[in-house]
């Protein structure tokens, strides 16, 4: 099944909805490159609640998003990751040091929002 | 409840089949959320091999008990090109960077149980089990 994604001003927002195949999880990845080139996206939330694993395919298949998307200039935050699967990863030896993850949606727009937004000013003009 | 169940393994979709099929089974033998977690992506790891090394193979699902304890068994066997060095393909690769990559050390710490056979030619059959832990 096709994961939904959705344009919401600068970000997109990759929804996924169920249990992924591994062709899926590929076509996520060629359709969220493709979008991030058609909007000039400058940040994607991929949104993995819904997941009840994440193997080490799924695992490496986030990284690779998260890698080729900074390589494009959008940063990707992936949310969601359910605490019994956090745990399966940890166990399985997942490294996912370099991505950046928040806790639901909300956090991952709010980080997303902080980096496009320049520094406030400290002088308070 | 089955006892035992068996998911041909064909394609990307099928490992999907035998994760959930385990989280039935082990879920009625009232394992915890977290084990069944553990146990749906031990099955996502060595099926995948199956599909990506061997083509096609099977996962056989079954109750076992050890007095008053209870597990699911999964048994996941093909006919492929086996495993060479079985020494090196237990090596973890994600930390050392050896390793052949087919996940088995990281599978081995996600269950109780854990046998390995395979010859090259042979083909595999590795066998888990997690146990609850009542």
């Amino acid at each position: 099944m096709a994961v939904p994604i959705l344009k919401q001003g600068p970000f997109l927002i990759a929804s996924i909805q169920a249990a992924l195949t591994d062709t899926d999880v590929l076509r996520l990845q060629d359709d969220v490159m493709a979008q991030v080139g058609r909007y000039r996206s400058r940040g994607i939330v991929v949104d993995v609640t819904a997941l009840d694993v994440m193997d080490s395919f799924v695992s490496r298949s986030l990284r690779g998003i998260a890698h080729m998307t900074r390589l494009r200039g959008a940063e990707t935050v992936i949310v969601g990751i359910q605490p019994d699967v956090a745990f399966a990863m940890v166990q399985l030896g997942m490294n996912f040091e370099d991505v950046h993850t928040a806790l639901d949606l909300e956090e991952g727009l709010a980080f997303l929002q902080a980096k496009l937004e320049p520094e406030p000013d400290a002088s308070g003009g | 409840m089955a006892d035992e169940v068996r998911v041909p393994i064909r394609s990307d979709a099928d490992v999907v089949t035998a994760r959930s099929e385990a989280r039935s089974m082990g879920g009625g033998l009232g394992l915890s959320g977290t084990d069944l977690t553990l146990l749906a992506t031990a099955i996502s790891e060595v099926a995948r091999n199956v599909t990506t090394y061997a083509g096609e193979g099977e996962v056989r699902l079954r109750v076992v008990a050890d007095g008053a304890r209870r597990g699911v068994e999964v048994v996941c066997a093909d006919s492929g090109p086996g495993i060479a060095d079985v020494e090196l393909a237990m090596q973890d690769g994600y930390t050392t960077g050896n390793g052949l990559g087919l996940g088995l050390p990281g599978t081995r710490r996600l269950v109780d149980d854990f046998d390995l056979r395979t010859a090259p030619g042979e083909g595999t059959v590795i066998r888990l089990v997690k146990w609850s832990r009542a």
